[in-house]
């Protein structure tokens, strides 16, 4: 009783809970779960052996192992270098650091197609740089490569910006500490610095790894989309849309939502993780 | 910033690398990989938009400009944003409201699916409205004109031949969905850390609920709001998968500025393609300056821990 008029009392202070609530829940249910809830019912129309059949068929098989290995690859790569990133950003000094810094970000704000087109024509066999690979015999466009330059494009900006602001706030009263006790400066980094900034890397790494696995745009004017060779699940869905068979696509959306639901909930927990981390260093 | 200030913080700096920096070939060395990483991955991609789009003169860009279809793709994408922007800013403040301001069960459920649009592939985000609303889809089954249950309903809109799927509402409606959390992901934890006290310090003092949101809420959200419109904006203009699978690419009615970028490449038209890419890449810069700025003056103006 006493509890509940401490509630209600609350509310009473600031108005507006039930309309923005309301409207939220409304505007959520409207535009996000009803439209998502559509997918599971356009499922559920499919027998269970139906749906089997069109997730296992060969294209879409040889669509997740592509999809995550390169979406694995790409993340794996921008962790090493995203890390370096972040490192020279935050501790040292050079000519054009703020615009560099800026630019970290352009991937987050320049769009996919525009991307996609600018990759594809740059890493093609007379690209600026497809020019400079080919005595190598390396083949960036139609192929596997491609797809994983477009993806390490994409999740470049996630692993700088999770380290970013954890690397800036190291105590370096810690590493001094470290040093002083006889540690070299590679002991530092590896004992002391690193796992302080695991639970950023791993956060970082995973947003980068969900965000390449859904990603289209940029990826497909690259990828040449060759069945069983460069065709992200992506566009395996889009081309069974265009053919209207929209039973196939939406069994092989159902894949990928699933995957990515598990995604979300692991990063949710890593950030968690990540932020009683910091909190505990701090204290 | 005088030249003063500058020498006397020297010797403290100097001393601070000494202790626990790295040698200086490690260092060059970092900031060499670094640079050539993010050289061909970013600055190599952003200065070719600008060159190619540039490569049979200023003539032929403003000619691809010009045309009446990449025109009306300008146009679409104008209206799109113009609707999703406005609508998914109000749901940030609402969302932010009840969540900063109010204790509720299940506020992280909320929180999660609010993140939701983020984890979806833009592919799939189109293809939900498809299923909707398409001719076979959920709604679709009820006005599809071969075999109504509303005959009423569907007759009116073939009369007024309102479509959603392969027109205009699904592309709005996709750039809805994939534009979703921007302005409430920078609100809610903007408003979380400010706290409550002031909104309930002015309505104590007898300003109405309005009042409080228009002279204490809003000056102190402006610039995270005004970020997040910026974010929202960036991505709604620039969307491709999700508006691809719901437009149909109908040259000329159904093609936004992205759709018409593929046409023109489609058709081998690169310099094109570049052309009107080059306005979306301006765009993107543009959001960039106005990020840096922002952080600039949120950084100067409150020197309390508050994160933009």
């Amino acid at each position: 009783m006493a509890n509940k008029r401490i509630r209600a009392g609350k509310i009473r202070v600031l108005p507006g809970f039930k309309l923005t609530l309301g409207f939220t829940l409304f505007y959520l249910g409207l535009i996000v779960l009803i439209p998502l809830a559509a997918v599971f019912w356009k499922a559920s129309t499919l027998t269970w052996a139906e749906f089997w059949h069109t997730v296992t068929m060969p294209t879409a098989m040889a669509s997740y192992r592509l999809t995550f290995g390169a979406s694995f690859c790409a993340a794996l790569v921008n962790l090493v270098f995203g890390l370096v990133v972040a490192w020279v950003l935050v501790r040292y000094e050079f000519f054009g650091k703020k615009i560099v810094d800026a630019l970290v970000d352009l991937p987050f704000a320049l769009p996919t197609a525009v991307a996609g087109i600018t990759l594809a024509a740059l890493y093609s066999q007379n690209g600026w740089i497809g020019r400079l690979l080919l005595p190598f015999g390396v083949k960036a466009a139609n192929t596997q490569l491609g797809i994983f330059i477009a993806l390490t494009f994409i999740g470049l900006p996630f692993i700088v910006r999770t380290v970013q602001p954890v690397l800036e706030d190291l105590d370096p009263e810690l590493e001094e500490a470290a040093s002083s006790l006889g540690a070299n400066r590679w002991q530092v980094f590896s004992r002391v610095i690193l796992p302080m900034l695991a639970p950023a890397l791993l956060t970082g790494f995973a947003l980068a790894f969900a965000r390449a696995l859904g990603e289209y745009g940029s990826v497909i004017f690259i990828a040449g989309n060759i069945p069983m060779k460069t065709q992200i699940t992506p566009v395996v869905i889009m081309g069974e849309l265009d053919m209207f068979d929209y039973a196939k696509a939406t069994a092989i959306a159902v894949v990928m939502l699933v995957v990515s639901f598990v995604l979300l909930l692991a990063i949710n927990v890593l950030q968690w993780w990540t932020n009683r981390y910091n909190t505990n260093n701090l204290a | 910033m005088t030249p003063a200030a500058t020498t006397f913080q020297m010797p403290h700096h100097v001393v601070h690398r000494r202790t626990t920096g790295e040698p200086a070939f490690v260092r060059r060395a970092l900031i060499g990989v670094a640079l050539v990483f993010l050289s061909m991955f970013l600055f190599l991609p952003l200065v070719f938009v600008f060159t190619q789009a540039f490569a049979k003169g200023i003539g032929f860009y403003f000619q691809t400009l010009r045309d009446p279809n990449a025109w009306s793709a300008i146009k679409l994408t104008l209206t799109a944003a113009a609707i999703a922007v406005p609508l998914n800013c109000v749901f940030g403040v609402c969302a932010a409201w009840a969540i900063a301001k109010f204790d509720f069960p299940g506020k992280n459920v909320l929180l999660t699916l609010i993140d939701l649009p983020f984890s979806v592939s833009p592919v799939i985000a189109g293809l939900i409205y498809v299923l909707v609303f398409g001719a076979q889809g959920w709604l679709g089954l009820y006005l599809n004109a071969d075999n109504p249950k509303f005959p009423w309903l569907a007759s009116w809109l073939n009369d007024h031949d309102f479509k959603i799927i392969f027109a205009v509402p699904g592309i709005v409606l996709a750039t809805i969905f994939v534009t979703f959390p921007f302005v409430a992901r920078e609100l809610i934890p903007l408003m979380q850390a400010q706290g409550r006290s002031e909104e309930e310090a002015a309505r104590v003092l007898g300003a109405s609920g309005w009042q409080t949101f228009w002279r204490v809420t809003l000056p102190n959200i402006k610039w995270g709001l005004i970020y997040g419109v910026i974010l929202c904006n960036a991505r709604a203009m620039g969307e491709f998968g999700a508006v691809a699978v719901v437009s149909g690419r109908i040259r000329g009615q159904t093609n936004t500025i992205p759709l018409h970028i593929e046409a023109l490449y489609d058709d081998y038209n690169f310099t094109g393609a570049f052309a009107v890419a080059s306005l979306l890449a301006f765009l993107a810069l543009i959001t960039l300056g106005l990020k840096v700025w922002m952080e600039h003056k949120n950084a100067t103006q409150n020197e309390i821990e508050l994160k933009p």
